[in-house]
């Protein structure tokens, strides 16, 4: 049975669609089947993290009113097998979207795929709130920083009321942090909040700390998500997370600022 | 003197200022939580009527609702300044 994994935020552009590329090319490059969604009806971009914009014809949009079967709309990825992205439409309005012609699709992906991601679009509206109501998991992607983390906690609260494993008081949703842009030195010099300060705060379990990186950019830029970046931190970082999203036990990475040796020191050796 | 004062204060770390708000407005939106929508409502216009009779602060009144088993309790604490 598939795993429904949401990775929402509240915040926009704290990493939610480059975490739900790099995770579900993570998954895929491990075996497991994946289907990552855009949710963000109006405003796609997974697409373009995934690379795959010019191979878009049909979205959710169009199989949710019946103009594309579900085939039709999935877009194999082109470097890992077992990846499918399922684009969201780029020109409707957000009221596209049904509570209902989403359970259809969800339930159909279900019976063929291992896991199923769902790239929430920022906010709380409907397009939010369709993307996590019927979520197994949750990954809560936070910045360090205070509009991120306030976000990060109201999202908390939709997630134990909003969804549908709250309306049935079924087991509640599975809650994952997961931070972003961390600066080691940033936070050794007291102008950044710490790992333990976030997850004080937020009270749920840590998934993953994903370093700032020069990485990210050049990933998005090249359209090739940055878990195929092993060389790189960000790169290194994702497949932990993934690791962890498994259920193995993967020591934390990346969290502590680096003394820099003189060879780099002399050059400037800046991120991976 | 004054320089050297100035020079010696620790300035505060800006991730502890940036924690300790955090843990405020996170604690009152937690309290807010599971709350039915139209608390704020109630509790703007229970202040409108109490100031027909007597002036008080926008803080003077603290509202709650507690939900037990088949009961819900809405707890209404207003502070009335000495006249």
């Amino acid at each position: 049975m598939a795993k429904i994994i949401v990775v929402t935020s509240g915040k926009g552009g704290v990493g939610k669609t480059t975490s739900a590329a790099a995770i579900s090319t993570g998954l895929a490059l491990r075996g497991k089947k994946t289907v990552v969604i855009d949710f963000d009806v109006g405003l796609r971009n997974l697409d373009l993290i995934m690379g795959c914009e010019r191979r878009v014809v049909y979205d959710l949009v169009n199989v949710i009113q019946g103009e594309a079967g579900l085939n039709q709309a999935l877009i194999r990825d082109k470097r890992v097998e077992n990846l499918f992205i399922l684009p969201a439409s780029q020109t409707r309005d957000k009221d596209a979207l049904t509570q209902e012609g989403v359970a259809e699709v969800l339930d159909k992906l279900k019976q063929d795929f291992d896991f199923i991601l769902c790239d929430s679009p920022a906010g709380i509206e409907r397009g939010a709130q369709l993307a996590m109501y019927f979520a197994d998991e949750a990954i809560v992607v936070t910045n360090p920083e205070v509009s991120s983390v306030r976000d990060s906690d109201r999202i908390l609260g939709l997630l134990a009321s909003k969804t549908r494993r709250a309306e049935e008081s079924s087991d509640p949703i599975k809650e994952h942090l997961l931070v972003t842009r961390y600066n080691p030195e940033r936070v050794t010099s007291g102008d950044m909040l710490t790992l333990d300060d976030i997850r004080e705060i937020l009270a749920i379990n840590l998934l993953g700390l994903i370093p700032e990186s020069e990485a990210v950019l050049r990933a998005s830029n090249q359209g090739v998500p940055v878990t195929h970046d092993i060389s790189s931190d960000a790169g290194q970082a994702y497949s932990d997370t993934v690791s962890r999203l498994l259920g193995e036990d993967m020591p934390l990475r990346f969290h502590e600022m680096q003394r820099k040796g003189l060879i780099s020191r002399m050059f400037g050796g800046g991120r991976r | 003197m004054k320089l050297l004062e100035f020079l010696k204060r620790e300035r505060k770390k800006s991730a502890s200022v940036a924690k300790e708000r955090l843990q405020i407005i996170v604690a009152h939106q937690r309290s807010q939580r599971g709350q039915p929508d139209y608390m704020p409502m109630l509790e703007r216009e229970l202040l409108e009527v109490i100031r027909r009779y007597v002036h008080v602060d926008d803080d003077a009144i603290q509202i709650s609702l507690d939900s037990e088993d088949n009961c819900s309790v809405l707890e209404l604490n207003v502070t009335l300044p000495k006249s």
